[in-house]
C-alpha cells in the first residue's frame, strides 16, 4: 500500500491523457480537469494500474456553474467524479466540463457499477447525457417531467398534470421563475 | 348511542334502543383503522401515537398495513407530486367509508416547501379530500389525537342507512390552509402516472 500524492497521479493520468489540465480548488482539495472525450480512457487507467487502483468510485455529481464566479464566466455542467481507492487509500477528484447545449459526456458505468444510480440522478437533475450508459432514464423525478430542476435556469412548472403548484389564496411576496401555462 | 327514556325503562339494563344508523356509526368511531404509511417526520410522531405513551390503540385505531382493511389514511409527511398519485392509488383502494386526516403542514399546504420546492405537492387535497387538517410541524401525537377526536364527530355524523349531507362538516380549529378546499382532479383522469412507473 503506497499512497501517491496528487502530483504522482496528476503525472500517471497524463500519460494515458495529456491534455488532463491540474487546478486546485479554494478548500486546497487537487482537481484534475479531464476533456470530456477522455474521461471512459482516463477512468479505465485510474481504476487498473496497480500503482493506481482507485476501486471506489466515492460520488459522482454535477454543478451548474452559470452564475459561478469564475472568472471568465462560464455556463457549463461541471461533471464531478470522486474517487478513492481502498487499495493505497488516496484519493482524487476529477471534473469534467460539458457544454450546456448538447451536454454530453461518456458514461463511465462499466468502469464503476455505481455509476449507473449517479449517472442517472445527474442525469435527472442536470441534464447531462451520459453516452454508453446501460439505462439512462430519470430516477428521482416522474418520468414525464419537463426540464431538469437542478440547472440554474430551470423554470418551475405552474402545474404537473393540471395540478396547479400553487394553492388556492396561496401567494408569496417573492417566488421563483415559474414557466407559463401547463407543464 | 342514545338511551332512550320511556318505556324502556320496563326493560332490563342491558337492552337499550337506538337508531340502526346510529349503531352503526358508533361502531365505526370506535374502531378506525388506520393505514399504515407515512412519508415524513411527520410519520414518527404517528408511530409514538401508536407507541405505548399514546397508545392510540385504546381508541380503537388499529394500524393496518393494507389500505384494504383500512377506514383512515393519516397522510403524515411531504408529499411530492411523484408520491401523490401513488397516495391516490392506495386511498381508492380502502373501502367505502373512508377518511382521510392531513397531519403537519407539508400534507395540509406544502409547508416549508412550498415556495422554493419545484417537487413538493403544496396540499394532499388536490388529490384525495381531506376530513380533518392537524397543523403542526410536526404535531405532537397530542395534536394528532385531537385531530382524531374530530374526525370522530364526523364519523359519528355519518349514515349508512339515511341520507348523507353533502355539506363538508367542518371541525373548529382544523379548517383547510387559507380557508379553501382545493379541487380534486376528476375520478377519470388519474393525477400522474398511476403509480404505474
Amino acid at each position: 500500500m503506497t499512497a501517491l500524492s496528487h502530483e504522482q497521479i496528476a503525472a500517471a493520468v497524463r500519460s494515458v491523457c495529456p491534455e488532463v489540465g491540474d487546478q486546485r480548488a479554494s478548500n486546497g482539495r487537487p482537481f484534475l480537469h479531464v476533456p470530456a472525450a477522455a474521461v471512459a480512457d482516463v477512468a479505465r487507467c485510474l481504476r487498473d494500474d496497480p500503482a493506481l487502483r482507485f476501486d471506489a468510485l466515492m460520488d459522482l455529481t454535477a454543478v451548474d456553474l452559470l452564475q459561478f464566479p469564475y472568472t471568465p464566466p462560464r455556463d457549463d455542467i461541471a461533471v464531478v467524479y470522486l474517487l478513492f481507492s481502498y487499495a493505497h487509500r488516496h484519493k482524487i477528484t476529477l471534473e469534467v466540463f460539458a457544454p450546456r447545449q448538447a451536454c454530453a459526456v461518456p458514461s463511465v458505468a462499466a468502469v464503476w457499477p455505481a455509476a449507473i444510480y449517479f449517472e442517472r440522478e445527474v442525469f435527472d437533475l442536470f441534464g447531462v447525457t451520459f453516452t454508453g450508459h446501460p439505462q439512462l432514464r430519470r430516477i428521482l423525478m416522474p418520468d414525464d417531467w419537463q426540464g431538469h430542476p437542478l440547472r440554474k435556469d430551470y423554470l418551475y412548472p405552474a402545474d404537473y398534470h393540471g395540478v396547479p403548484h400553487l394553492r388556492d389564496g396561496q401567494s408569496f411576496s417573492t417566488s421563483p421563475p415559474r414557466a407559463e401555462g401547463t407543464s | 348511542m342514545t338511551r332512550r327514556e320511556g318505556p324502556g325503562d320496563a326493560f332490563d339494563d342491558r337492552i337499550h334502543l337506538t337508531a340502526v344508523d346510529e349503531f352503526l356509526a358508533w361502531g365505526k368511531e370506535h374502531s378506525l383503522f388506520y393505514l399504515l404509511f407515512a412519508t415524513a417526520c411527520c410519520g414518527i410522531e404517528l408511530m409514538q401515537a401508536g407507541g405505548p405513551r399514546y397508545d392510540v390503540d385504546r381508541l380503537g385505531m388499529i394500524p393496518r398495513a393494507t389500505p384494504r382493511q383500512a377506514d383512515l389514511m393519516i397522510v403524515a409527511g411531504t408529499i411530492t407530486h411523484k408520491m401523490a398519485s401513488r397516495v391516490r392509488t392506495l386511498w381508492e383502494q380502502m373501502g367505502e367509508p373512508r377518511w382521510v386526516v392531513s397531519m403537519g403542514s407539508c400534507a395540509n399546504s406544502g409547508g416549508p416547501f412550498s415556495k422554493w420546492s419545484y417537487s413538493v405537492l403544496n396540499g394532499i387535497d388536490k388529490y384525495v379530500p381531506v376530513d380533518v387538517y392537524v397543523p403542526g410541524c410536526p404535531p405532537r401525537p397530542e395534536a394528532l389525537i385531537d385531530g382524531v377526536m374530530a374526525l370522530r364527530e364526523r364519523v359519528r355524523r355519518y349514515r349508512t342507512l339515511g341520507e348523507r349531507s353533502t355539506e363538508p362538516h367542518v371541525v373548529a380549529g382544523h379548517e383547510a390552509p387559507f380557508g379553501a378546499r382545493c379541487q380534486l382532479p376528476p375520478p377519470d383522469a388519474p393525477a400522474g402516472d398511476g403509480g404505474r412507473a
